[in-house]
């Protein structure tokens, strides 16, 4: 990790009132990220791993709501401040990239324009300035023809492109931080490498910090240098991503692994993750994977087991992590 | 494997109409756009076939067209030697059967589960009346359901379990060829991992041959023999999948597969494994279609539509670029 925490989220804790009673879709989430530190946030649907990212900058839909927790972002706890405080903070500070660019945009605007309203409003930038910027900018993420494009609407792009635009948008302030929000997964595969590599050249470029919430494995190896694994709204493991991967301490994590085909290992055989995800109305008492965890023991379901530190800069919430290792070793 | 080819399509055409306002219509000025433009691809019995591309290649048109729900323009379709008429009759529309990608929206929310496969066991009359019941609790079976699943509705069931559903339907009827189209692109990795266990379990246990198409090629090199690779509504490169992946012989492929996101983080500042945006499927460049994204294309690629050549070494591996093989016929160059 590098210098001391720029964001810092602790025991964050969401509630989502619903018809049949109180959902709590992110209970106990703690992560922090360091300045110029690329943080992957994964998980499958229903995890929790978007609404942690939209609760960062109180995005978060009007019946859900944080019940307690901090999120602590250059010493100011974001979820304190006033809604007026917290604009000065989105957009300027921190930014968002969105999954879908099409419904991100606002369709009756020009591109252009979109992407110079953000130092206008928070650089106080002039118009002829903000406008200069904002056709360097979308000459820097690779929209050609730049000075003709502005003037484009977002239905005129490509999928590709209208990323490119949300990216152009995103780096407009020179934020210190972007939130990224699956940015990648509608788009093809090779668009999907472009947008990438930009997005990771940019921010090594100009030390922004990244977070990049994904259910994508792979993706994260592409972009992030640390990697946090999300299940049933709480972090299970963290640790660099060339760690996680080769060596997960958390049953989840190995059987995410297993789960997925990896095309540099042609002829693995999957082994899929028995059993279903709980319901976040009744969670499992104890650990939350016990149901689906063939190493289960009766102390995971009486104790709920908190993150801790058990190798050089290795978390894992598992009781019994080292037979995720000797799994490991067993097969290789 | 023999080789025995079981379908196999020729100069398959899928052309839709676009700009359909009333004035262009009068005026004849209606555009067409090429889905699926002079396609032929063979699928051999026993195998299973991938179908990959980008979106917009035209791989769903493809296989909507070989099953038959979606007309064909120009080309034939043959199954067995037989030529399928463009309205098939029920005996042929049997022996093709569809698995579709989005699991919500492909079966009937009003009919139970059992509902949903005794219809179909009736109708084209697959057992006994009598036995329609306990044959479409079997066919649950098969897929990994229990049998009680038979009087749920769709909606109660998760993604990965409505995938199964529509794999018992698709595997009720003793189909010979299945076409998946990104069955499993809607699902969570875990999930994932149990439909495509299921998939290879079926085709063993049935000796079903398999059309899969899909963009994740991870998911392809596991579960597939072959690959065909699509860009812009035409083959560009069909090979063996260890083939393929070794020794990729058109420019695209070679992208694609350098496209993949690894397990293993990358070197940084390396550059996109292929450049730009697809073109426009109503303004397509002259020549090979990929000209204007190529890292090889030469002035003869602006000139010459490539076709799709097989390689003089490997008679499996064919690919559409002029210099797919140029070291093969270095000595003996053809007049290209």
């Amino acid at each position: 990790m590098s210098g001391p925490a720029q964001l810092e989220v602790s025991d964050l804790r969401v509630q989502i009132t619903a018809q049949h009673g109180v959902v709590r879709p992110i209970d106990g989430v703690s992560l922090e990220i360091g300045a110029g530190e690329a943080v992957g946030l994964v998980g499958e649907s229903g995890s929790g791993k978007s609404l942690t990212l939209k609760s960062i900058l109180g995005l978060l839909p009007p019946e859900a709501k944080v019940t307690s927790g901090r999120v602590v972002f250059n010493g100011t706890d974001l979820t304190q401040l006033s809604r007026s405080r917290l604009n000065k903070v989105r957009g300027a500070k921190i930014a968002m990239i969105f999954q879908e660019p099409m419904s991100a945009l606002n369709p009756v605007m020009r591109v252009g324009n979109q992407i110079a309203e953000g130092p206008r409003i928070h650089l106080g930038m002039s118009r002829a300035q903000s406008v200069r910027r904002a056709v360097d900018l979308m000459r820097r993420v690779g929209i050609p023809d730049p000075e003709r494009r502005f003037r484009a609407f977002p239905h005129e792009f490509s999928g590709g492109m209208r990323q490119r635009v949300m990216i152009a948008m995103a780096l407009s302030c020179d934020p210190e931080l972007i939130l990224c929000d699956e940015p990648t997964t509608a788009l093809d595969v090779t668009i999907q490498d472009q947008i990438l590599r930009l997005l990771a050249e940019l921010c090594r470029e100009s030390g922004t910090s990244l977070m990049f919430v994904t259910h994508d494995l792979p993706v994260v190896a592409q972009v992030c240098h640390q990697v946090a694994v999300m299940y049933a709204g709480r972090i299970v493991e963290r640790g660099t991503v060339a760690e996680v991967f080769s060596r997960p301490l958390h049953p989840y994590t190995l059987g995410l692994l297993r789960s997925a085909p990896d095309v540099d290992r042609p002829g693995q055989s999957l082994v899929p993750i028995p059993g279903s995800p709980p319901s976040l109305a009744s969670p499992p008492p104890g650990c939350r994977f016990h149901p689906r965890c063939k190493f289960a023991e009766e102390d995971c379901k009486a104790t709920e087991p908190p993150l801790r530190l058990v190798d050089v800069s290795r978390v894992t919430a598992c009781l019994h992590y080292e037979r995720c290792l000797d799994e490991i070793g067993a097969d290789t | 494997m023999s080789v025995q080819v079981m379908l196999e399509a020729t100069g398959v055409e899928v052309a839709f109409p676009v700009g359909t306002s009333l004035g262009a219509r009068l005026r004849h000025q209606q555009h067409m756009l090429h889905a699926v433009d002079g396609v032929d691809l063979a699928v051999r019995k026993g195998e299973a076939l991938a179908l990959v591309g980008e979106s917009g290649s035209g791989k769903s048109t493809l296989a909507r067209a070989i099953v038959g729900i979606q007309r064909t323009s120009h080309g034939q379709i043959e199954l067995d030697g037989k030529v399928l008429p463009a309205r098939r009759p029920s005996a042929d529309r049997r022996r093709i059967q569809m698995v579709f990608q989005d699991p919500y929206s492909s079966l009937n929310p009003r009919l139970t589960v059992g509902g949903i496969l005794r219809e179909l066991l009736r109708v084209h009359h697959v057992v006994p009346r009598h036995e329609v019941d306990s044959h479409a609790r079997e066919l649950l079976r098969m897929v990994g359901l229990g049998e009680d699943a038979a009087g749920a509705l769709p909606r109660q069931f998760s993604g990965g379990q409505r995938q199964r559903v529509a794999i018992a339907r698709a595997i009720a009827l003793r189909p010979e060829l299945l076409v998946a189209d990104e069955p499993v692109s809607a699902l969570d990795v875990s999930v994932q991992a149990t439909i495509l266990n299921l998939l290879q379990e079926l085709r063993a246990e049935l000796g079903l041959t398999l059309l899969f198409i899909s963009h994740n090629l991870a998911v392809v090199r596991h579960l597939c023999d072959r690959v065909a690779v699509m860009y812009m509504g035409r083959i560009i490169e069909v090979a063996p999948t260890e083939e393929l992946f070794r020794d990729p012989r058109h420019p695209y492929t070679a992208g694609l597969l350098a496209a993949i996101p690894r397990m293993t983080t990358r070197d940084e500042g390396e550059a996109p494994a292929v450049r730009g945006d697809p073109p426009s499927p109503l303004r397509l460049p002259t020549g090979c279609r990929f000209r204007s994204r190529c890292p090889l294309a030469q002035p003869v690629c602006a000139e010459q539509d490539p076709a799709l050549v097989t390689s003089r070494a490997d008679p499996e591996h064919s690919a559409a670029c002029h210099f797919a093989w140029t070291a093969e016929t270095a000595s003996a160059p053809e007049p290209v």
